[in-house]
């Protein structure tokens, strides 16, 4: 059973979130947050040394996660793997129960702690989608048969507010070509574009879950605008998170109010915390 | 063209640090272009030398030290020189550095790092747009190539950290994938399958032998 296909095919409105795993092997945080977000979420990210950062595996986070009675989505990305390992760590995730794929491209290495490991990039995303679905399929990337296949739902990103957007949904079509079956957006912060760009992407048989960040601090406006690649928070945002007395409840009020709105439009939210997962579901509470 | 840069100087002394008696080859092809290795780098490195104690029994700026069959009779021309030295310091890329190497049993080291094929875009500026990658497809990107040009060889168009055409890891660069869509947008659409790297999977080897 994929908890998360069938919510989205049959509920209103799904939410989704990520947690980060530690940089070491102390669980505690991670399983503690992940317990707080259980109750509101239909499936929780687990990232892949986001931003290029060394953690502890996506693999493992998942499977913790399982452990839990949380559904997890694994999150991939073509920076660390070449086709090999890639081919061979889905598999290895598929016979662990993991059944939810985010394939992405990555922060370039460059970005993050260890800039001086050498990146792969030996796929793209596209090109990570198309070998999912091969996987499904029952074959390798070069058409060797499996014993046995993996039956992985699987998603990707887009971001509806890309500065060059025909290029961007171009290659959200290509992704969708290639299998993709949901997408999670990049953070939306314009939501007349965003429905503009719903209505566009309802000719296609795809799930979209909109991002929606909780911003809980200046902290976190500073960290994002600088540190996160095509990420920009508008003005009139840290405009209202700097002159609230309470920024936490500003950041939480701002991202109900977004997902309020989303309610009829898209398929869910994906909740995005940047370390402040027990804000989750007092946003998801407030939205309803 | 190949495109170098110098060492830093003190790099240079502490490996010439038990060598005394120095003969220098500069190469006259592209590390004169880049000011690295042409007549008047050699002769500003023999000028550091001599102040730091070493003594320069001679100097050649060969056409190309690249190409073997030059340098080795360079090296038979000069090989009075060379055999009063200890060592022969290159300043040329790395192949010719490993041609140097091939035509004598002399301590060989470099003065250069060797960074990319690059072309001139103004005087003195260069950039990569191609990393002999072994099978062009040029075709197919309206010629601007995403796998020279892109931090993460991108073969399906931008990644999202492209903001206003820019790279996501250095706003000097364009990202290749907007360049390749603002010439035809049609090239982006079509579905590239993972390329087969098995064709640049050993080092290069070609022979024209058999054909001339
Ligand atoms: S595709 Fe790019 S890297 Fe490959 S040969 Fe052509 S220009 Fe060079
Ligand atoms: S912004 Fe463009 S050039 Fe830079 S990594 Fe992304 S796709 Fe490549």
């Amino acid at each position: 059973m994929n908890k998360l296909k069938q919510a989205l095919e049959n509920q209103k409105f799904v939410f989704t979130t990520e947690i980060y795993p530690p940089k070491g092997t102390d669980t505690t945080k991670f399983l503690r947050m992940a317990q707080i977000v259980k109750r509101s979420v239909t499936a929780v990210n687990v990232t892949d040394n986001q931003r290029a950062l060394v953690k502890l595996s996506s693999i493992a986070g998942c499977l913790l996660l399982r452990k839990q009675g949380i559904e997890p989505v694994y999150q991939i990305t073509t920076r660390d793997r070449n086709r090999i390992a890639i081919q061979s760590e889905l598999m290895g995730a598929y016979a662990l129960g993991i059944r939810n794929i985010l394939a992405i491209t990555g922060d370039h290495t460059l970005l993050g702690d260890c800039p001086e490991a050498k990146p792969v990039y030996d796929l793209d995303s596209v090109q990570l989608l198309y070998l999912i679905s091969k996987l499904n399929s029952g074959f390798d990337i070069n058409e060797h048969p499996l014993q046995g296949k993996t039956d992985f739902f699987y998603g990707a990103v887009v971001n509806p507010e890309a500065s060059d957007l025909e290029p961007e949904l171009i290659k959200f079509e290509k992704k969708i070509k290639c299998g993709a079956q949901f997408f999670q957006t990049q953070i939306i912060w314009d939501i007349d574009k965003f429905k503009k760009f719903m209505k566009y992407a309802s000719k296609f048989n795809v799930k979209i879950l909109a991002g929606i960040i909780i911003i809980s601090s200046s902290k976190v406006i500073n960290l994002m605008n600088k540190k996160v690649p095509g990420i920009k928070i508008p003005d009139s945002i840290i405009r209202r998170i700097e002159k609230s007395s309470d920024p936490v409840k500003e950041g939480v009020k701002i991202a109900s109010e977004q997902i309020k709105e989303l309610q009829g439009v898209c398929d869910g939210a994906h909740i995005i915390t940047v370390g402040k997962e027990d804000l989750t579901p007092q946003v998801i509470e407030m939205s309803r | 063209m190949v495109i170098t840069s110098q060492k830093k100087h003190e790099e240079i002394l502490k490996y010439l640090s038990s060598s005394k008696k120095i003969f220098i080859v500069g190469c006259g092809a592209c590390a004169t272009v880049c000011k690295t290795g042409g007549e008047e780098e050699v002769w500003q490195m023999e000028e550091f030398l001599s102040k730091n104690n070493k003594e320069i029994t001679g100097d050649v700026v060969i056409d190309e030290v690249c190409h073997l069959l030059l340098t080795r009779r360079a090296f038979r021309e000069h090989k009075e020189e060379i055999e009063k030295a200890d060592t022969v310091l290159v300043m040329a890329c790395g192949t010719g550095i490993q041609a140097v190497v091939a035509s004598t049993s002399k301590k060989v080291y470099p003065v250069l790092d060797t960074l990319f094929i690059g072309v001139t875009k103004h005087i003195y500026e260069f950039q990569e747009w191609c990393n002999t990658c072994g099978e062009c497809l040029l075709s197919e990107t309206n010629g601007i190539c995403p796998i020279a040009r892109c931090p993460k060889h991108m073969l399906n168009g931008p990644c999202g950290g492209v903001v206003d055409g820019k790279c996501e890891i250095d706003p000097e660069l364009d990202c290749p994938w907007i360049l390749i869509y603002k010439r035809n947008k049609e090239s982006l659409k079509k579905i590239h399958l993972p390329r087969d790297n098995s064709k640049r999977a050993r080092p290069g080897i070609l022979s024209l032998r058999g054909v001339r």
